[in-house]
């Protein structure tokens, strides 16, 4: 009888179950995990499976027999109480049981983590950094580095009206290329806070420690592009660092590389020559970089955020902990009611430069070259009702260095 | 009871209540050595020495190629130029090689660093060992100055047999609190 | 002032009238109440925050707030619940109950109880002040991970300071659980015969003892690191910020169980009452309880496993979790064997009680799916465990502690509350909280991380879903309320057993109880 009902229960529970699948399916509802393109996803995925079927199964035979008793054994169907309550056998099978199950799952789970660790004979190293609010790559060996921002407008974004891409908050400026068929050791380290190396595709993520290297491991089968997200929480734009890995045929990879090597060699031929740059070049590109990198914290509008960071319009006022005014002070950036003045150029490119010690305001040094730096400045000195006229040539910042 | 001796009583307890109280907060604390030590031995989070290596001899595998891998990074605002002069170097477990890495100071002031080294991955580091490094103590520059700084290491040849590369890391730090007592 | 003084001297039995009957309080009953009311303001200041967080969440792009005031929500609304609404619940439950269950006439330590309640109103002005101070209010999350949590702005201390007392507030109401445990009980009530929740109690008491400190210690480390020059957790110095989470989750995952143990005792309570039959397998209950809270304290990594931790150190902390699944699953076996062959009816507290192991159930098995490692790099830090943590808090404590409301407040008030609102609640309830949390469960699969404030456009769909069952569940318990406030304000006379199949000593008192529960102690064969 138990079994009977028990065995149509299973039945409606598997229809029902597809059913929902399917009708979840048909519309724009992604369900399960996604199977990925190496083998350690698969592994991933098929232990995934493995444990939610059994799960499934153990709450099906534990509910059906509860629902069967929240049935049959009611008041109102005249039902009498028995009075057992104890037995030592069921207890002990119901311990044991369980245990057996348990250990068919660690066998299995066992297996996928010794080949996830196992960071041996890798064909190539890519260091991955982790920064507030971007990721940076490093192809080890190479001489090949750059940074990896999301590139979805910021209207998009903040503007309802305006129609979002296909893969809004899930592309970037600079995605990290690597070729298909090669095991790659990745390596994941931060500049500032704690983040999460993770997409999905791939079957991990690996925490970005300041201080420490983790190291980890992919192998991609097909060409594609795999896109991930930071997944430890990083502060205000923890949710605007994607991550956009494309595989490609070594073929294709080794013409992206020598693509890119050549673009370095260019990039620092074109900083070499000290040209004369005019005040709208400057302030047009200065207006691209300022969008990329400094939007983020000081807003399109330059206004900043109250307490955290401060405006970059002149006039504007500007109340947070002491300890944030007084450099700002010191620099000459703010009045001693608290407003904002616009200091020296001199001490403008130190800031950007070398960054705040002690706040989130960073060293752009490394990470930005003489021309984008001084068109900034300029940009940053000609904007939002700012008119100083200054117009800030790459030469200086390269003196200032 | 008296009513003395329940002072007494009271007061014992008392006493044994508030050991217990700086005890666990002590163990909160406590946690932090422990861990330190933990860390070292079982190489968790690539946490890996920061002292000279006292043995020095030993024998050396030459049958035994190791890669290792040298990274540098740069902690938020740290105002330095910082790379190491060689991206990878094969190596023998059981001998010594030496290497540097370049620092140079992009400010006009004095700056004080301090390097921390990690390895990855992190069951290798007990097996990471160093003689001469620029991680053992502070680093002074003057503004503007740049040099190399040397690090002598091996890998000793009780490293596991599936470990194949190893990568050492420096991240560089910038000392803020010792900027003011200059 | 003087005359409630006097009126205090003259009657023995009965409360003080006034404002100061509540400020000054010792008794076990005025306390619970106290507790409990606090609790519920929480719940509902929390739950707003909640709600702030669905609304944001309910289509892509930023509409309602900004990212770095949603990271405030997300931060503040963990804090407020775990510390604010479940705890106190539960410490408010031990204060009504517990005297009454061992046939005591108060708490074994009453002007400490009044004091562990009062310091909660000021900890949480001082959290909740935070939101309007310079740099507003914790946005690092409830763990506070160094170093993001480092760049707070002029709050830091002040959440630091408000954790302290949380803590204080806990160890104090948890050595005076233990006291009134292990000296009050009744003649003739050993161990083995003391009701589950006084046990499950007495275990979460010791449990809060161990680890409420170590919080502290960590707490304390951040704040010497911030302001005082350490480096504990500053690689700098030789810190490690991975040394932070390994403090805490030592604290954490104890913590985890400090919620959900009592919530076991309740549940193991009534489902006997409305089955009318014994609780299955007792004393194999107090075992697994015991064992689950001893198990508690080795697997804290699990938390963390994406650290980077060597691989040893990766099996151990994956076998000792899917352990728990043992003992867990033991309690969850013995609550259906209860019911089996008994002869139920199914009010309201029986009907939250069942919802809880079907739902924790649920939780349950989406823990045993994180604990498994290769899969919980998947799993690690998106929507799954989202959902996996509020199946297990959510229709788990809060309803466990809703359904103890219902269960006991014909007991407190002397009232029988409305049966029919209360269904109505019950349903409209569990049908709000598993349209909020279960299209989690598919977020996170389909790789959307948490604490985010906007999301890509593939996951439109089950957010807008969870949203509609947030705001139904969130306004559903305005009801609660009504049902709680009218039911204290009268009702339908309540019996003093309330319950056909209740058994216990509290159910020997008058309802409502006398003002000092047992006067002479009764003596149980």
């Amino acid at each position: 009888m138990l079994v009977n009902f028990l065995a149509r229960l299973r039945g409606v529970a598997i229809i029902g179950g597809l059913l929902f699948w399917s009708m979840c399916a048909c519309a724009d509802y992604k369900l399960n995990m996604p199977v990925g393109v190496t083998d350690t996803s698969r592994d991933v995925y098929d232990l995934h499976m493995l444990t939610f079927w059994v799960c499934v199964w153990i709450g099906v035979v534990v509910f059906g027999v509860m629902f069967y008793s929240m049935y049959h054994h009611r008041k109102s169907k005249g039902a009498v109480a028995a009075q057992f309550h104890e037995s030592t056998t069921v207890e002990i099978i119901w311990t044991i049981v369980p245990m057996l199950i348990l250990i068919g799952m660690a066998i299995p789970a066992t297996r996928t983590l010794i080949a996830m660790e196992d960071t041996s004979k890798p064909d190539l190293t890519i260091k991955v950094t982790g920064y507030q609010w971007k990721w940076g790559y490093e192809y080890l060996g190479e001489g090949v580095q750059f940074f990896s921002s999301l590139s979805t407008p910021r209207e998009q974004i903040t503007d309802d009206s305006v129609k979002k891409d296909e893969h809004y908050l899930l592309e970037v400026d600079n995605p990290l290329v690597v070729p298909i068929n090669k095991k790659i050791r990745i390596l994941t380290t931060a500049a500032d806070v704690i983040h999460s190396w993770w997409v999905p595709d791939l079957g991990w993520k690996k925490d970005a420690i300041p201080g420490f290297v983790n190291d980890s491991w992919t192998l991609i089968k097909e060409p594609g592009i795999y896109r991930g997200q930071c997944a430890e929480l990083c502060g205000k734009d923890h949710g605007f660092m994607p991550i956009v890995v494309e595989a490609k045929t070594q073929e294709d990879y080794d013409k992206w590389l020598a693509s890119k090597k050549a673009k370095a060699t260019q990039v620092a031929a074109a900083d070499a020559v000290d040209r004369e740059w005019t005040k709208d070049e400057l302030m047009a590109k200065g207006k691209e970089v300022y969008g990329t990198i400094c939007t983020a914290c000081h807003q399109a509008n330059g206004e900043g955020m109250p307490g955290t960071f401060p405006p970059l319009v002149a006039g504007k006022e500007f109340s947070a902990a002491e300890t944030m005014l007084t450099p700002l002070r010191e620099d000459g950036f703010l009045s001693d009611d608290n407003k904002i003045i616009m200091g020296s150029v001199e001490n403008h490119a130190k800031i950007v430069l070398h960054g705040v010690p002690g706040s989130a305001m960073q060293a752009y040094a490394e990470q930005l070259s003489d021309a984008e730096i001084a068109a900034v400045i300029t940009y940053e000195r000609n904007s939002w009702g700012n008119n100083t006229g200054d117009v800030v040539q790459p030469s200086t910042i390269k003196a200032a260095r | 009871m008296t009513e003395d001796s329940i002072k007494q009583a009271n007061k014992r307890l008392l006493v044994r209540l508030l050991i217990v109280v700086v005890a666990m907060f002590g163990f909160g604390f406590a946690l932090v050595p422990v861990y330190s030590v933990f860390c070292k031995i079982t190489g968790l989070n690539g946490k890996t020495s920061n002292e000279v290596a006292k043995d020095t001899s030993g024998p050396i595998d030459d049958k035994r190629i190791v890669t290792v891998e040298f990274l540098a990074s740069l902690n938020e605002s740290a105002p330095w130029e910082f790379h190491p002069e060689i991206a990878k170097l094969k190596v023998h477990p059981g001998e010594f090689y030496h290497i540097a890495y370049y620092a140079k100071n992009l400010t006009d002031q004095p700056l004080v660093g301090q390097a921390i080294p990690s390895v990855a991955p992190g069951l290798a580091a007990s097996h990471f060992q160093k003689i001469e490094c620029f991680c053992f103590s502070k680093q002074d520059f003057k503004p503007g100055e740049g040099r190399d700084m040397p690090v002598t290491f091996r890998i000793d040849t009780a490293l596991p047999a599936e470990i194949t590369t190893v990568t050492l890391s420096y991240t560089f730090f910038k000392l803020n609190e010792v900027a003011h007592q200059d | 002032m003087s005359t409630a003084t006097h009126v205090h001297e003259e009657h023995h039995e009965g409360p003080a009238s006034g404002l100061t009957r509540w400020l000054f309080t010792t008794n076990h009953k005025d306390i619970g109440t106290l507790y409990l009311l606090f609790s519920l303001l929480m719940f509902f200041i929390g739950g707003t925050m909640a709600l702030v967080i669905r609304a944001e969440l309910f289509e892509p792009g930023l509409q309602i707030v900004e990212p770095y005031f949603f990271n405030q929500m997300t931060t503040m609304h963990a804090l407020i619940m775990i510390f604010g609404a479940v705890m106190p619940a539960f410490v408010g439950l031990a204060n009504w109950l517990l005297p009454m269950m061992i046939g005591a006439p108060d708490m074994a330590l009453p002007r400490m109880n009044n004091w562990s309640f009062w310091i909660l109103p000021f900890a949480f002005t001082l959290l909740l002040s935070t939101l309007f101070m310079q740099g507003g209010g914790p946005a690092g999350g409830w763990t506070m991970y160094p170093p993001l949590v480092l760049q707070m702005g002029a709050a830091f201390p002040f959440v630091i300071f408000s954790v302290h007392l949380m803590g204080m507030s806990s160890i104090m109401g948890a050595i005076n659980v233990i006291a009134t445990i292990l000296n009050m009980r009744a003649p003739g009530m050993n161990l083995l015969k003391m009701p589950l929740f006084v046990w499950t109690w007495l275990i979460t008491a010791f449990l809060l003892i161990a680890v409420m400190p170590v919080l502290a210690g960590a707490v304390t480390m951040l704040l010497t690191d911030k302001f005082f020059g350490t480096s504990f957790f500053n690689a700098a110095g030789g810190g490690d910020p991975v040394m932070f989470q390994h403090i805490f989750w030592f604290f954490g995952h104890p913590e985890v169980y400090i919620m959900i143990l009592p919530a076991f005792g309740v549940v193991s309570q009534i489902i006997p009452t409305f089955a009318r039959k014994p609780l299955f397998g007792y004393s194999s209950m107090v075992y697994a309880t015991a064992s689950i809270a001893f198990l508690s304290f080795i697997v804290w990594a699990h938390h963390m496993f994406t650290v980077g931790m060597p691989l040893g150190g990766e099996l151990f902390f994956m076998y000792a979790t899917m352990l728990i699944a043992v003992p867990t699953g033991v309690k969850v076996f013995n609550w259906v064997s209860t019911m089996w062959k008994g002869s139920m009816t199914f009010e309201t507290p029986m009907l939250f009680a069942i919802a809880f192991v079907i739902l924790f159930t649920i939780g349950g098995f989406s823990g045993l799916m994180l604990a498994m490692t290769p899969a919980d790099f998947q799993y690690q830090d998106t929507y799954f465990v989202v959902a996996h943590f509020h199946y297990v808090l959510v229709p788990g404590a809060v309803f466990s502690i809703m359904a103890a409301v219902y269960y006991w407040l014909p007991k407190w008030t002397g009232h029988m509350y409305d049966e029919k609102l209360g269904k109505i609640h019950f349903w409209l309830s569990v049908i709000g909280v598993n349209l909020l949390f279960f299209p989690m469960h598919f977020l996170g699969l389909a790789g959307m991380p948490r604490r985010i404030p906007d999301y890509a456009l593939q996951f439109t769909g089950f957010n807008e879903i969870a949203t509609y069952g947030a705001f139904l569940f969130g306004f559903s318990q305005l009801l609660f309320v009504y049902i709680v406030f009218k039911t204290i304000r009268g009702g339908q006379k309540a019996t003093s057993q309330v319950w056909e199949g209740a058994e216990g000593l509290e159910w020997t008192l008058s309802s409502p109880p006398p003002y000092h529960s047992f006067e002479t102690a009764p003596v149980v064969k």
